[in-house]
């Protein structure tokens, strides 16, 4: 079945948990168990209602608190698509946590509040889909029932959304604005009546509008290996396949390669999965590659088309978000992984933070937990990358700590 | 030969995640409870390395309290597939007195297996333990990273995890942690199912309708059984019963049923009024009855 994953972020005063509650509601997705335990919570905090927004955050303290501290998933299907949503906290403290979210997704859904309209929220939440590039993104304008449905206040929130969309260097995102009420249901999955002078789609006939077209990165085909297949049996006894995921464009039988950092190069014989043959195979799929000559392949190495050959560099420039509560200072070295390959890197400058309002750079010397900036990094051993910008999955890094072995940052090849 | 390959997203990322526990640990394993989720990992595994064989064993922490029928399916399943499987045993742990056995009416070795699969993990010195939890079973398991760091007292941190950016993966550990990894985080118990009939992967014959002598206690339809501790009055009758999930006897509820295919059982999934961990026992005992036993070590 096809899959879509939508990231969320917000706090519990903008209605997000109660429009994912109201979703699975919707679409029958909450088992009567659970909607019973609902309907007893809801009843115990002196409500007459539902209170969706209970269906969603996970841990203890997260309920105690009535907040999102981590990232949940949260999983929910119509006869058409499964849908995975990453649900993420909106505060300023929790952005690393929302670029993980938004990582891992297709699409993304901005919550506004109506009577509050664009907020420094909406800038960071904005900022993060940009830095990111999620090309589908939904701006649900909710609590509609709280400014009597007003389509003025519907335009106004439009208005000034664009405005702040015009500072954004990402021309492809598609951004499409609903007017929602998630406590009573009015535009989620059923067409408001509330709302008449709104004539678009709900937010879950978009979402099942969507297809897999509209995410598909156009980029030249990258296919990092993870391992080696040699079953060394009498059967298989010469057999040598290269497993991996294909990112970017597909690879077809007969295409030449070459592969780094070596730069030999070879056809490729055949492309497997599990017990068949494909004469081609695209973005996201986990095959097994045999090449038509015996040349040495290992873990970390990458095979691309011998015509779209990436820039080789021993320095990037790229956009970090941190991560860690050790802060990001200049001299230090950790570990950057890049697709499977980790190679020793050195932090050589920190050229500025930015504001996730989109202003100007701002000159600093290091980068605390939650921080995004520009940042100059020097590696022991040269790779060949893309920019994110031209190609997701070979323009972007992880920087793991030497000595904790935590994920500190992520980072985004300019 | 087939012309384009078309992917299954969830399976893609699955066997992706397969490939990175090889090629980044040493010694990983797969635990293996004779369920459909870890069966189904089984034929994931198998696809990810093919036409190599599964290059790590396969172990059960066995209660000791099984359903006949599992034992039969997993002792068929690793020889026909020519799988090295270890097997731990709670009883072991509670004749060496590591282990104390629960007493009374709710009597179950479910949190029990704790103990015995942290000493396993110690004495093989396993780095990996892949595992078929999905995030959609419970609300604590909604947080749970693919490669998930526990501490040399297995523990799990759940307030200071790891971030875990687009696909990619960081297993790097110290000596004495390891790393619980989590292949099918994303499916649901349909996407299992739908899974299992595209497959056509055999499963245990108790996922089917049958009939079983049962009793019924707090609206849950418990196996009659040596394991299971029963009052006098409490009533045994013969229903048409199947199960959702397989653990142990004595905390696995039945559910009543007359879907006797997968294809019946994928319908009845989709129509289901109650959730697949709601016939779990181990979870009715407090609201964040998971996120404890997480923390301590369980699966």
């Amino acid at each position: 079945m096809e899959v879509l994953k939508i990231a969320t972020a917000g706090s519990v005063d903008d209605g997000k948990s109660t429009l994912i509650g109201r979703l699975l509601y919707d679409t029958k997705s909450l088992t009567s168990d659970k909607i019973e335990a609902i309907d007893r919570v809801s009843k115990k905090n002196g409500l007459d209602y539902l209170d969706f927004s209970l269906a969603t955050d996970g841990l203890v303290a997260e309920r105690e608190q009535g907040i999102t501290i981590d990232v949940a998933h949260i999983y929910f299907s119509t006869p058409k698509k499964s849908y995975i949503i990453a649900d993420t906290p909106g505060h300023i403290e929790y952005t690393r946590n929302m670029v993980t979210g938004a990582s891992t997704s297709q699409t993304s859904i901005i919550l506004i509040d109506a009577r509050k309209g664009v907020i420094e929220q909406t800038y960071r939440h904005f900022f993060i889909n940009n830095l990111l590039r999620i090309k589908e993104v939904i701006v649900a304008v909710n609590k509609m029932d709280l400014v009597n449905y007003s389509e003025e206040v519907f335009n106004e929130i439009v208005q000034d959304f664009e405005e702040l969309r015009a500072k954004s260097d990402f021309k492809d995102q598609k951004i499409t604005f609903i007017p929602v009420s998630a406590l009573w249901g009015e535009n989620i999955a059923e067409k408001s009546t509330a709302m008449p002078w709104y004539n678009g789609q709900t937010i879950l006939e978009h979402l099942e509008a969507l297809k897999a077209e509209d995410f598909e990165e156009q980029s030249q085909a990258r296919f990092s290996v993870q391992t080696v297949i040699r079953p060394k049996t009498d059967e298989f006894h010469d057999y040598r396949g290269y497993a991996g995921k294909i990112s970017g464009n597909s690879f077809r039988i007969g295409d030449e390669i070459t592969v780094l950092p070596s730069l030999t190069t070879s056809t490729i014989k055949d492309i497997q999965f599990f017990t068949e043959s494909f004469n081609e195979a695209p973005a996201g799929s986990s095959v097994t590659i045999s090449l038509a000559d015996d040349i040495n392949v290992a873990r970390g190495d990458m095979l691309v088309k011998s015509n779209e050959v990436p820039q080789e560099t021993k320095v990037l420039d790229a956009m970090v978000c941190w991560m860690d509560n050790k802060a990001l200072v200049p001299g230090t070295k950790y570990v950057l992984q890049h697709n499977t390959n980790g190679i020793l890197a050195k932090i050589d400058k920190v050229e500025g933070h930015v504001d996730t309002n989109f202003g100007a750079e701002e000159e600093v010397s290091s980068l605390s937990l939650n921080d995004i900036g520009s940042v100059k990094i020097k590696l022991s051993k040269p790779i060949f990358a893309d920019s994110y910008h031209d190609n997701r999955a070979n323009g972007r890094f992880i920087l793991v700590d030497t000595l904790t072995n935590t994920t500190a940052g992520v980072g985004f090849i300019k | 030969m087939s012309s384009i390959l078309n992917q299954n997203t969830l399976e893609s990322e699955a066997i992706y995640i397969f490939r990175e526990v090889v090629a980044q640990f040493e010694n990983p394993v797969l635990l293996f409870s004779g369920g459909k989720d870890s069966i189904t990992l089984v034929r994931l595994a198998q696809k990810a390395f093919y036409p190599a064989k599964i290059p790590f064993p396969l172990m059960h922490i066995d209660t000791g309290h099984n359903f006949p029928e599992t034992i039969e399916f997993r002792n068929r399943l690793v020889k026909e597939l020519g799988l090295n499987l270890i097997v731990r045993r709670v009883q072991d742990d509670i004749d060496k007195g590591i282990s104390i056995e629960e007493k009374g009416k709710y009597s179950s070795r479910n949190s029990l297996q704790t103990n015995t699969l942290l000493n396993a993990i110690e004495e093989f010195k396993f780095d990996a333990c892949i595992g078929g939890a999905r995030r959609d079973e419970e609300k604590a398991r909604a947080k749970e990273r693919i490669f998930s760091v526990r501490n040399d007292f297995g523990e799990w941190d759940e307030k200071n995890q790891r971030p875990e950016v687009f696909d990619m993966l960081n297993g790097r550990i110290d000596i004495g942690q390891n790393v619980r990894v989590f292949p099918i985080s994303n499916w649901t118990e349909l996407d299992v199912w739908s899974y299992i009939e595209s497959e056509n992967i055999d499963i245990p014959s108790i996922y089917f309708a049958h009939d079983r002598e049962i009793f019924e206690r707090d609206g849950l339809i418990w196996t009659a059984s040596e394991y299971v501790y029963k009052e006098d009055h409490e009533t045994t009758q013969t229903k048409r019963v199947r199960f959702r999930t397989v653990g142990d006897i004595t905390c696995t509820a039945a559910v009543e049923s007359d879907a006797d295919t997968v294809q019946k059982i994928i319908q009845e999934v989709r129509d289901s009024a109650i959730s697949e961990r709601g016939a779990r026992i181990d979870d009715k005992r407090s609201e964040a009855a998971m996120e404890t036993r997480k923390q301590q070590g369980y699966f």
